[in-house]
Formats: structure tokens, C-alpha cells, sequence
């Protein structure tokens, strides 16, 4: 199975098995860089597929929450680098990894070395929130030659013919922003949210995770009705921030 | 990672540059420029491109623009020969006055045509960001004058170090927010509009200041810009019959500089030189001279040269010139500077408030300190270049850097 594939059949499997695939966002080394891969591990055993945020110094697509948290992890070294090394130092987590991450870092790195080295690290896949489709053939063909899916997002400010388009490019899953907004916002979700979904959902072959603004269970039982899996970030961030223990958090989201 | 190109890369590119061809459809410079902008604003970024391709060439819209740059910013402004400073340098050095367009520089140039946008497009509100102050004032006064409401973001830094704009922005209606996120200078202030703009994609307009960001904006403010070299081009035929031997400008994002460059890239016996702000001395994080010791990177929606570290984390930079404290540069004089046609130096913090002291004595003209980098560079240039005719571009006046100015004194 190729990477992106991976990721596709954990979220296929959740729904297999009556419910909705749960993909929890940490940013990696927060609160604490030493204990980056415990936590990992932690919500490997509730989460069907895990993002992982490269922490950016310029998070402009983000809210308070993962500003703060990727500051800190900054602040304590953590690099794109260091992350890979650490995943692939880490026996098998099991659960796909995809990493979040604006484009600067990755792009320092150099396209193809990343994506040999994300292989060894057992990561899947990026989302990459500034990369629009026509900016991201050369990230795309460096990811391909490895299998590796490049995630693309859809926004309800998207038109039809761009939402065909970016469904049609997108491996792994299609990321359906719910909210026009950054993450980690705390209102009510839209109520055009599920007819929006299902726009989404009727154009697309692999899975669709609902993500910002997710924060209770009932939301994720009711986004299960509408998508194949739910993204849980800023509310999770918090919980890693008071030091509770995120699977516990992500059992209960689940427990509806 | 660097951008490598060849002689012959290099002189097509400046063909097409003088063609009008670039930005070309993808919003590129060459290898610069693009749009590297978050999904829920590319609808949004589209239908501002479709607008301004549809306005700047729009006879009636050119028009407006026309006279309410005459009679609301005062425009033309005065070409000045600065004979001190001519006598003192060795040089014959001439000042174009942007100082004296309304609020005070050439920040709204570009504050006036985008507000004439926004009000076309039908914006419920006006979102800008401001380093100095003076991009701030600029919007405020447009948006007043057009009549939309207008937030602007300001990093806490700033706030402070530019205090009598803050006050003006208040005054002219403006809603400001201070941003302590970040850096908290220009930079956090870019990325907070953003994310505002980005939870109101339809009924906000982004007024960008400077010739940074994602396509169309790098080309719309220049094109709203260049009116400060097309008319100093001509003053200065009228003044000496003959072009000048230089100009001269500072280069935060690069506004001003491209407007003032652009309509003299043709004229090859025209040299061109930028001036970056060089802080307090070489080094990361001491001055933000980005095209002298940047790499190529994404920040703010374009690919630019940038001061980032390996890790391709953005780095804090430093000027006494709130204006200029930025680790990008618009995309266009990333181009100029590898195909060559522009210099880039940079003047320090103190080589800057010593041209700005020099001109306040000599000429009777207060520049902003962001202006007093151009200031700085041309004496330098002129030294080296004895007996030359320089255009230096005066983008502002310093009224609002006092209380820089008397903490250093």
C-alpha cells in the first residue's frame, strides 16, 4: 500500500466500522519537546490518522491557540528536522502521520529530500495551509515519486469548478474547512455546514475530514453523518496545554 | 537555495519586465512573486485580480484617480533641488517631495487607489496593516475620504515608537488594534490582517501597503506608485533637460523604490540604487537588509528573497525605521536585483539619523527616517561618483519619528 493509501484505508476502515474517523492535530514538541513521541503515541491509540504541525514562525492561517503552542515548541528547537528524526527513531507508531506545516520550512529543506526522509519517519502525507493548487505542482511531483499525498483543502468560499478541481488533485483525504477563518474558533458551527459537506462528500472517491471549529462530541457525532472523518486541533492544543491526557479527551469526542 | 540565472535569462527577463509583461499570468516576476495564499482567500484574491485588470485601465476610474490625486493628496509634488546638500556632496542632488503629499508621505498613492477598489468592489470594510504608521494614516484619510470603515493592524513595537500616527489614525476614524503576537512589529501586523481578512474573505478588502503579498498586489502597488517616478522623470527633464545620472530610494517592502524606479528601468544610462535599512551592523536579527544576506523563501504570500535560518523559520530583524523593520521585499526588486539592473546597499541606524540631522540643517526638510536611508546611500554614492546628477526619493516626512528622534538625542 502506498503511503496516501494508507491514510485513505484508516479513514475508510473508521467508517467501516460505524464511525466517523477521528484525526487529532498536536504541534510537535508541545507543551514539551521531550515527551514529542509519547504523546504521539498516546493518540495513536485513539486516532485513525494523527497531523502533526511543524511549528512556522509565521502562522497566518492559525488562531491564538497554535500560535502559542508552535512559539513555544519554537522556542524549544523543534525544526522540521528534528521532527522527522524523531518519528523515525520512534518504533512504528502504527497510525498514518500526515504533518501540517506552512510552505517556508519545507521548501528550505529541499522537495526531494523531504520526501525521502518522510518515508523513513513513517509519514504519509502534508497539508500545507499557503500552497494553493497552482503553486504546488513541484511539491506534488517530489511527494508522487514517493507515494506520498498532498492534502488539499476546501473552503465553503470555494466555487464549484475550483471545489472539482481541488477534489480531483487531493490524495489521503479532502480537508473541508467548515468555517470562513482561522483555527481554533470556538463559535457554533454554520448550520450550512452538513448541506456543505455533502457537496463536498458526492464529488469525491476518497475520504473528506470536516476540520476548525470542532471542539465536542456531539459535533463530531453529528459531522459523522456528513463526512468520513472529523479534525480536532485547537481544542486538543488546550488540553495538551492544562496537561490532561489526550486520549482521554479524544475517548470522550468520541463517546456519543 | 539560490536562483541562478544567465546572462541571457537575465536580459530577456528585463525585455519582458520593460514590455509590460510581468507579472505574468501566474503573478510572477521570473522566479519571484506567485500567490502562496491560504485556500479561503484565493476566490477572493482572483476576483481582486479580475478588478484591478478591470479598473487601472478603466478610463473613468483613471480618471478619479486622477483628480482626487490633485486635488485631495496634492499632486504633483514638488521636484527640489537641494542646493546644500548639492554644494555639501559634491553632486547635484534634487528631492522628490513625496513629504508633502497629503499625510505626509507616498504611502497614499496607493491608500487612495486601493480605497477607489474597495468602494467599486463594494467592501463593507477596509482592513490594513501598518509598520510606521504612515500606511496606516494614509488608509485612514482614504477611507474617510471614500467613506468605508477601516481596521487597522499595528504591532505593539510600533505603536509605540510611532505614537503621534497612532493618535492621527484615531482621529481620521480608524479602528486600531494592536498586535501582540509574533514580533510585534510589521511583520505580526501582516500576518494578523491576514487572518482577519481570511474570516471575512467577501465583505473585507485588504489594503496591502506595500509591494509585497500574494499576486495581483506586488503589481497593483507599483502600478499605483509609479506616478512618483513618471512625474520626477518629467520635472527633472523641465529642470535640466536630461534624466538623472541616479535615483535613489529606500526599500522596506519596496513601494516607494519600485514606484520611483520603474518608469526609469528603460533608461539604461540610468543607474538605480535601493537602499536597505542595515540596523545596527551585519549579522541576523541586527538590520533587515533582505536583499543583501536573504535566500529565497515564502512569506506573506509571495516567493522573495527573505531573511530566514536554516530551518526556514523567519527571523526578527532590526531598524530604527519602523518602516523598514521587515524580513521580505516585494518580489519584483528580488528580480531586479538578479538580473542586476538595480543595486542594493544599505545605511545603518546611525548613518540614517546622521543624513536625516544633515538634511533637517542643510535643506530645512525633516525626512522620516525611513526616507533618511535613501538620504544616507546617496551620500555615500555621491562620493564615490563625484559631480553626478541624483534623484532621491524622499518617500516621507519625520514628524512621526520625534519620538525616536528625541530618545536619540
Amino acid at each position: 500500500m502506498q503511503p496516501h493509501e494508507r491514510i485513505s484505508a484508516a479513514l475508510n476502515g473508521a467508517v467501516a466500522a460505524g464511525r466517523v474517523g477521528l484525526v487529532p492535530y498536536l504541534t510537535a514538541g508541545y507543551p514539551d519537546k521531550n515527551t514529542f513521541v509519547d504523546t504521539v503515541k498516546k493518540i495513536a491509540t485513539v486516532a485513525d490518522v494523527i497531523e502533526v504541525g511543524v511549528p512556522f514562525s509565521d502562522p497566518m492561517a492559525d488562531g491564538v491557540t497554535i500560535q502559542r503552542s508552535s512559539r513555544i515548541a519554537l522556542e524549544q528547537g523543534v525544526s522540521l528536522r528534528w521532527i522527522l528524526a524523531e518519528l523515525a527513531a520512534a518504533d512504528s507508531v502504527g497510525t498514518p502521520i500526515v504533518l501540517m506545516s506552512y510552505l517556508n520550512p519545507l521548501l528550505v529543506y529541499g522537495y526531494e529530500a523531504l520526501a525521502a526522509d518522510c518515508i523513513k519517519a513513517g509519514v504519509c502525507g502534508f497539508i500545507v495551509p499557503d500552497l494553493p493548487l497552482e503553486e504546488g505542482e513541484d511539491f506534488r511531483v517530489a511527494l508522487d515519486a514517493h507515494g506520498l499525498a498532498l492534502i488539499q483543502l476546501v473552503t465553503p468560499a470555494t466555487p464549484d469548478e475550483r471545489v472539482a478541481r481541488l477534489c480531483a488533485a487531493s490524495k489521503g483525504f479532502v480537508y473541508a474547512v467548515m468555517i470562513r477563518g482561522i483555527t481554533g474558533g470556538t463559535s457554533e458551527l454554520p448550520a450550512e455546514v452538513p448541506a456543505y459537506l455533502d457537496r463536498i462528500k458526492a464529488q469525491v472517491e476518497i475520504p473528506v475530514c470536516a476540520g476548525f471549529g470542532v471542539r465536542r462530541s456531539e459535533q463530531v457525532r453529528d459531522l459523522g453523518q456528513h463526512a468520513d472523518g472529523v479534525i480536532v486541533g485547537s481544542a486538543l492544543v488546550e488540553q495538551l496545554e492544562a496537561g490532561n491526557d489526550p486520549a482521554e479527551f479524544l475517548e470522550l469526542l468520541r463517546s456519543y | 537555495m539560490q536562483v541562478e540565472l544567465s546572462d541571457i535569462e537575465c536580459k530577456a527577463l528585463l525585455t519582458r519586465l520593460l514590455g509590460g509583461k510581468l507579472p505574468d499570468e501566474h503573478g510572477r516576476f521570473g522566479p519571484f512573486g506567485g500567490r502562496y495564499a491560504p485556500e479561503t482567500l484565493m476566490p477572493a484574491l482572483e476576483r481582486l485580480e479580475a478588478g484591478v485588470m478591470k479598473y487601472l485601465t478603466d478610463p473613468e476610474f483613471i480618471a478619479e484617480l486622477g483628480r482626487e490625486l490633485e486635488t485631495w493628496v496634492g499632486r504633483p509634488t514638488p521636484l527640489a533641488h537641494a542646493r546644500s546638500l548639492s554644494a555639501l556632496w559634491g553632486a547635484e542632488v534634487y528631492l522628490k517631495r513625496e513629504d508633502m503629499a497629503h499625510t505626509g508621505a507616498h504611502k497614499i498613492n496607493n491608500a487612495l487607489g486601493q480605497a477607489l477598489l474597495a468602494k467599486k468592489f463594494g467592501a463593507q470594510q477596509v482592513i490594513a496593516e501598518t509598520g510606521a504608521g504612515q500606511h496606516g494614516v494614509a488608509t485612514a484619510a482614504a477611507c474617510a475620504r471614500v467613506g468605508i470603515p477601516c481596521v487597522v493592524y499595528m504591532g505593539a513595537v510600533d505603536i509605540e515608537r510611532q505614537a503621534p500616527n497612532v493618535d492621527r489614525m484615531i482621529q481620521l476614524g480608524a479602528k486600531v488594534v494592536a498586535v501582540e503576537s509574533g514580533d510585534r512589529t510589521l511583520r505580526a501586523a501582516i500576518d494578523e490582517a491576514f487572518r482577519n481578512w481570511v474570516a471575512d474573505p467577501e465583505g473585507s478588502y485588504y489594503l496591502l501597503g506595500s509591494a509585497v503579498g500574494p499576486h495581483p498586489y506586488p503589481y497593483l502597488v507599483r502600478e499605483l506608485q509609479t506616478v512618483i517616478g513618471r512625474e520626477a522623470k518629467k520635472q527633472l527633464a523641465i529642470m535640466t533637460g536630461g534624466l538623472p545620472d541616479v535615483a535613489i530610494a529606500c526599500i522596506g517592502g519596496g513601494s516607494n523604490a519600485i514606484g520611483l524606479f520603474h518608469p526609469f528601468l528603460g533608461d539604461d544610462k540610468v543607474q538605480l540604487v535601493g537602499v536597505e535599512a542595515g540596523g545596527r551592523g551585519p549579522g541576523l536579527g541586527e538590520n533587515s537588509a533582505t536583499l543583501a544576506t536573504g535566500t529565497p523563501g515564502v512569506l506573506h504570500g509571495c516567493y522573495s528573497m527573505l531573511l530566514h535560518d536554516e530551518n526556514g523559520q523567519v527571523q526578527e530583524t532590526h531598524s530604527v525605521s519602523a518602516g523598514l523593520d521587515y524580513p521580505g521585499v516585494g518580489p519584483e526588486h528580488s528580480l531586479l536585483k538578479i538580473i542586476g539592473r538595480v543595486t542594493y546597499i544599505s545605511a545603518t541606524d546611525q548613518e540614517a539619523l546622521a543624513a536625516l540631522q544633515e538634511c533637517c540643517a542643510a535643506e530645512g526638510v525633516l525626512p522620516a527616517l525611513e526616507s533618511a536611508h535613501a538620504l544616507a546611500g546617496a551620500k555615500v554614492w555621491a562620493q564615490e561618483n563625484p559631480g553626478k546628477r541624483i534623484l532621491i526619493g524622499l518617500s516621507g516626512r519625520g514628524d512621526k519619528d520625534m519620538p525616536t528622534l528625541s530618545k536619540q538625542a
